[in-house]
């Protein structure tokens, strides 16, 4: 049924409609609305038979999750940010124990400095944790990909992380389609735990593994999300076939087929891409767009398959690597290595900037002549960096940075963007 | 693509008006998409928020910086924040306010906009008398379907029944019928100055 709603609300409703048993909230912007959506559903009787456990802190929600899977229940958590910073030591036992817990993260960016912002830092520094990591271009994909993660965590024992862009997605009104409940039911079968705490069967999870077996423990977890690459596809087939639509599968690709330029990206700025690359096209440029649904397991041969015509690339992320540059970058590489396909990296969108068709105009006009370096940021205050620097030349105490540079903006607030 | 960006304060209903602008726009059909814009949203702070509307899917997730109509839900915000910021000459221009366009100092801004596209509206007004709060959004939402005929008053309202319940909805319902006369009487008279 369509519905005009919230992207958090309507995430609410989608993990409502998979039954989930235990759900731990604790807030953090932008992923608040997003738990306070559960609750409410909990709590008025739409979502039965589900404990919503209000916990203390984010390391909390995430071992409960832990304790509550391990006990065969299906368990969900939301965070963001801090957040998953906060929670990441169990973040990575979730995934070493093969626990197939669902979080939605809520992108924003780290600090310090202190950014309540939409960018994809968060996400990215447990990009090594484990977990799948699916990420969403609109709020319907997000609202999907919630239902598929249950069935791909579940399937494979691994907890599944969606990655949907915080306020442009989660505080975002728009038109979606929620599926009902025995379509959900139909797509999604109780939860049957290759692992469980079961006090007339008992088991320990978690064992202490030395040097003779946590190699292969390791390798295991590897392989899993190798097997995830096949499996991603033939869900999100399947879900096509329940739902009657396309939502997820490991890449997707946008007027790819003669395009000597592809630009790479993830998340919901593909959207202002797309149609910025609507209108190059009528101006006779040939280009397309590389969107990657699935970030962990990372494709390499689906993204390889759909560049290799290409003659240039540009990656646009949201995610600095500081001392490298591009983060998603460096495996669109890995994919096309031993290609001679020309690559730039574009940091792009941090702390909230808004990335805009106008800067993309610009940035991809540069590089269609070649003018882009290796790694460039889209839309940086040149000034402002220099004339740090020059005050850090002329005198040893500067003070802090981030006030120093306000300093400089004056007034904020006063314009829109 | 039609945009709207709307200004005003924390805790005016900047962000729900979006929404019921939006919702308004889908139950008439349309594509529509509804966002703030997240900065300093401390209650009395200058806030923003914007909507779109469309005939198809919007894709495009921008700040909406050239917009085809603004709304402006607290008058004093003309001292500090650059509301008219990418107004096209064509664009539409709401603002909640009792006084007129020359105790404003918007001639100037009237002249360059086709007649009747710069409305005044006591939305203030309109929500007193009705909710008892100085929530302005459902007059302007209201004002905006009679200046910009893009939708119904019927839809506003049944926006806000379907957000609110109650006493709320229904005064709200009447804030935005009474909004919407006003703007329509304005523009019956020829009145824009």
């Amino acid at each position: 049924m369509f519905k005009q709603l919230e992207g958090s609300q309507a995430v609410a409703e989608a993990v409502a409609l998979c039954r989930p048993e235990v759900i731990c909230a604790y807030p953090i912007s932008p992923q608040t609305h997003i738990v306070e959506g559960v609750g409410a559903l909990v709590k008025n009787g739409t979502l039965k038979d589900c404990e919503f456990i209000n916990v203390e802190s984010e390391f909390a929600a995430m071992s409960v999750a832990i304790g509550a899977s391990a006990a065969g229940a299906r368990a969900y958590t939301a965070t963001a940010s801090q957040g998953l910073l906060f929670m990441a030591e169990a973040v990575y036992n979730a995934s070493g124990l093969g626990l197939p817990i669902v979080m939605t993260v809520a992108n924003r960016a780290l600090g310090a400095p202190i950014n309540i912002w939409n960018d994809h830092s968060d996400s990215m520094s447990q990009r090594d944790c484990g977990w799948i990591q699916l990420f969403a271009e609109t709020n319907q994909e997000a609202l999907d990909l919630h239902i598929q993660a249950f069935r791909l965590a579940e399937q494979l024992s691994l907890p599944v992380m969606v990655c949907m862009d915080g306020y442009i997605l989660t505080h975002a009104f728009e038109r979606l389609d929620i599926p009902e409940q025995a379509q959900v039911d139909a797509f999604l079968p109780p939860y049957e735990p290759r692992q469980v705490l079961d006090p007339a069967e008992p088991v320990s999870i978690g064992a202490m593994v030395g040097p003779e077996a946590f190699m292969e423990v390791r390798y295991l977890a590897h392989a899993k999300q190798m097997q995830a690459l096949d499996l991603i596809p033939q869900i999100a087939a399947e879900f096509r076939q329940v739902f009657g639509r396309d939502s997820g599968g490991l890449v997707q690709t946008y007027r790819t087929e003669d395009a000597e330029t592809i630009v790479v990206a993830l998340g919901s700025v593909l959207g202002t891409i797309k149609d910025t690359v609507d209108e190059m096209r009528e101006a006779g440029v040939k280009i397309g767009v590389l969107g990657i649904k699935s970030f962990r397991p990372f494709p390499l041969a689906a993204v390889r398959a759909a560049l290799q015509r290409a003659k240039r690339l540009v990656v646009i992320e949201k995610s600095l690597a500081v001392g490298i540059g591009g983060i998603v970058a460096t495996d669109v590489r890995m994919a096309m290595s031993g290609s001679e396909v020309k690559g730039t990296t574009v940091i792009a969108g941090l702390g909230g900037r808004a990335i805009t068709k106008a800067s993309l105009h610009r940035t991809l006009a540069a590089a269609l002549e070649d003018k882009l370096d290796r790694v460039s940021f889209m839309d940086l205050d040149t000034g402002m960096v220099e004339r740090h620097l020059q005050r850090e030349r002329e005198k040893r105490r500067t003070g802090p940075i981030a006030e120093a540079l306000l300093r400089d903006v004056g007034t904020v607030g006063a314009r829109v963007v | 693509m039609f945009q709207v960006r709307i200004h005003g304060r924390g805790g005016q209903g900047v962000v729900t008006a979006a929404e019921m602008l939006s919702l308004a726009a889908f139950r008439e059909g349309r594509h529509a998409q509804a966002f703030p814009s997240f900065g300093s949203e401390r209650t009395g702070a200058p806030v923003m928020a914007f909507a779109r509307i469309d005939e198809r899917e919007i894709r495009l997730r921008e700040p909406i910086m050239t917009p085809d109509a603004v709304i402006v839900q607290d008058r004093t915000l003309l001292l500090q924040v650059d509301v008219f910021q990418g107004l096209g000459d064509r664009a539409f221009v709401l603002i909640n306010s009792s006084h007129t366009v020359a105790e404003l100092g918007l001639n100037e801004l009237a002249a360059r906009l086709p007649a009747g596209h710069l409305q005044l509206v006591p939305a203030t007004q309109f929500a007193m008398a009705q909710l008892g709060r100085p929530l302005p959004g459902a007059a302007m939402i209201a004002a905006f379907a009679a200046l910009t005929r893009l939708i119904s008053l019927a839809a506003v309202q049944s926006a806000y029944r379907e957000r609110f319940s109650g006493k709320v909805a229904e005064a709200n319902a009447e804030v935005a019928r009474l909004a919407h006369e006003h703007v329509q009487a304005r523009l019956e008279e020829g009145v824009h100055v």
